[in-house]
């Protein structure tokens, strides 16, 4: 019989992220879980990925979690340590990959809020704003998103759209003049992985989690999630996957020990 | 050039090119001068009342955190801050009562260890309020636009979000593609800290690891000072020039101040005080517990060097040393459940 491996909706979404990550390409990673699963992908799947920090840092060896985008992990060994501005024009010329985000709020086609919960002048909740989100959802080519998932985050109209989706729909972004042929790819949650519809650039569901049903992926999604016929079951985290990440990326538990 | 949409948020720290110049002629010497002073004279100095401030580094790492201190104990008011992705440094300074208003790239959040309690409270309840929105690309070119002496800047992001309507950008059709484009105004702040590995005493300065927003953001400036682990003789400068990534005449004081970036960062120097940020943290989460923090740490001290000593002194600052340097393993005590 298999050895039943125990692990967190945290360590699961970070295994499940990271192997959207292809070796070869270049990530542009934002705060927490996006550095671990990328940091996670470098050290099994993916040792050429090239990741990317917006502060400067550009092709770091990881070697432990970076608690910001900018601190000295982010350009330890690194291939270059250099500028926001070097990073972010590089994005725009078309040279980053994925960008890896999280979020607080979600809507159908992609869009996300990382700035206020309620109205922006009087918010019920104020959120540290786009950061480097918005940069990385409107330049780089595939842009994934990982986040909590239930009717509070995933809803029918984000409170404040801080980060280019595919916005109205198909040739929305286009219109608006952000560069052809980007947009949002995948989304990872606790329950699933989601991507979205070619024809009509709305969510779709990819795969559910092992042990999560359609039934729970439903009633934690506040708009209509496309479910195709055919749902895979997400792989679950290998063993070598979580001793790497408990010893190496993140020994002091600082995202993964939150559950 | 067809405007096709225009932010509501408030246009800061804009100025006609010309008048700009004409500031810079008549305020910035080009002179080799020793610029070497006191922080408390250098932020008495340079920092008036209702200035618009920016912090060189990003958020805790190379920033110069011993003049946020100085601003606090000076009591600095009326303070506009650049949230250009500002971490530590603008959650103190509004906690203290020096900042009420911001432009928001990235503020009110603490990255990994999560949001600022005490910062959010303020803007939350109303007492800080946030002027624009914008992205931190979005504030590296508004300082790119400031360095390069221009109006403005053409760029693809914040294009078609809410980021952009609450910004102080405009979108035009652009006259060579035909697509629209954002464009984002200069931004020369009034007084511009920036934290170095080392510098002369002219203020030639040499910074080691990621240069973050500085190259822009210390030529945006209008007055810059800069604060320096260590002050170097200039031969050394002069002996590897290509190393010099901000020149003397840009600057209008340095300070030498060992561990100004302390609870922050100094990459391959000390990695950030995370115990320290634990204990601001927990403080922070009541307007008691800030008035005790910085009854502790800020007024109840001369100056940084007494702060120094009582976060720790050699001892933290040894191991700091060693964190950086991956020998010995940090403890994160907000990271325990």
């Amino acid at each position: 019989m298999e050895k039943k491996v125990e692990y967190n909706t945290t360590e699961l979404m970070a295994c499940a992220a990271s192997k959207i990550l292809e070796d070869g390409k270049s990530v542009f990673v934002g705060t927490g879980l996006p550095i671990i699963a990328s940091a996670l992908a470098q050290k099994t799947h993916a040792p050429n990925l090239l990741i990317v920090f917006e502060a400067g840092g550009v092709g770091p060896r990881i070697p432990m979690l970076p608690i910001s985008v900018g601190d000295s992990r982010t350009f330890y060994k690194a291939a270059m340590a250099t500028s926001m501005d070097y990073i972010m024009s590089t994005a725009q010329l078309g040279y980053m990959d994925y960008g890896f985000l999280g979020a607080a709020q979600i809507d159908m086609y992609g869009n996300i809020n990382t700035t206020v919960i309620g109205s922006h002048d009087r918010p019920k909740a104020r959120l540290p704003g786009s950061g480097g989100a918005n940069d990385g959802g409107s330049l780089c080519w595939k842009t994934i998103i990982l986040m909590g998932q239930d009717t509070r985050r995933f809803v029918e109209k984000v409170d404040f759209l801080t980060t280019p989706g595919y916005l109205t729909g198909p040739g929305a972004r286009e219109k608006v003049g952000l560069p052809a042929g980007t947009g949002p790819y995948r989304v990872v949650t606790q329950l699933g992985i989601m991507g979205f519809d070619d024809k009509s650039k709305r969510m779709k569901l990819l795969s559910v989690h092992p042990g999560v049903t359609l039934e729970q992926v439903r009633a934690n999604t506040g708009f209509d999630l496309i479910i195709p016929e055919k749902v895979t079951v997400t792989k679950p985290p290998t063993e070598k996957e979580l001793k790497i990440l408990r010893t190496e990326i993140d020994p002091a538990g600082m995202v993964i020990g939150k559950s | 050039m067809d405007v096709l949409e225009e932010g509501k948020g408030e246009l800061l720290a804009w100025h006609d090119p010309d008048e700009h110049r004409r500031w810079i002629l008549e305020n910035k010497s080009r002179s080799l001068e020793d610029k070497r002073m006191g922080l408390k004279e250098a932020v008495d100095k340079f920092v008036q009342d209702d200035n618009y401030i920016a912090m060189g580094g990003f958020g805790h790492i190379r920033v110069s955190m011993a003049s946020i201190y100085e601003m606090i104990r000076q009591r600095k008011q009326n303070l506009i801050m650049a949230g250009k992705t500002a971490v530590h440094d603008i959650d103190i300074l509004i906690a203290s009562g020096c900042v009420n208003r911001v432009e928001v790239a990235y503020s009110f959040g603490h990255e990994l260890r999560g949001l600022s309690p005490a910062s959010r409270r303020a803007v939350e309840e109303g007492t800080v309020k946030v002027l624009a929105e914008i992205s931190n690309a979005g504030f590296q070119w508004r300082f790119k636009a400031a360095a390069m002496g221009l109006p403005f800047i053409p760029t693809r992001v914040m294009l078609g979000t809410d980021t952009f309507k609450y910004s102080s950008a405009k979108v035009v059709k652009d006259p060579f593609s035909g697509k629209p484009i954002c464009l984002l105004p200069a931004c020369y702040p009034d007084v511009v800290f920036i934290h170095v590995h080392r510098c002369d005493k002219f203020g030639n300065c040499q910074i080691d690891g990621i240069m973050i927003e500085d190259f822009e953001l210390a030529r945006a400036a209008r007055r810059l000072v800069v604060t320096t682990e260590e002050i170097i003789d200039e031969e050394r400068i002069r002996n590897a020039p290509w190393r010099t990534v901000i020149p003397f005449y840009l600057v209008d004081a340095v300070v030498e101040v060992p561990y100004g970036s302390h609870p922050g960062n100094m990459p391959y120097l000390y990695y950030s005080d995370e115990e320290h940020m634990a204990e601001w943290l927990k403080l922070s989460r009541s307007p008691e517990g800030v008035k005790q923090y910085l009854e502790n740490y800020v007024y109840g001290v001369k100056n940084f060097e007494e702060y120094l000593e009582l976060i720790g002194g050699v001892k933290k600052l040894n191991y700091l040393k060693q964190v950086e340097q991956l020998r010995a393993p940090l403890k994160a005590p907000w990271a325990e459940r």
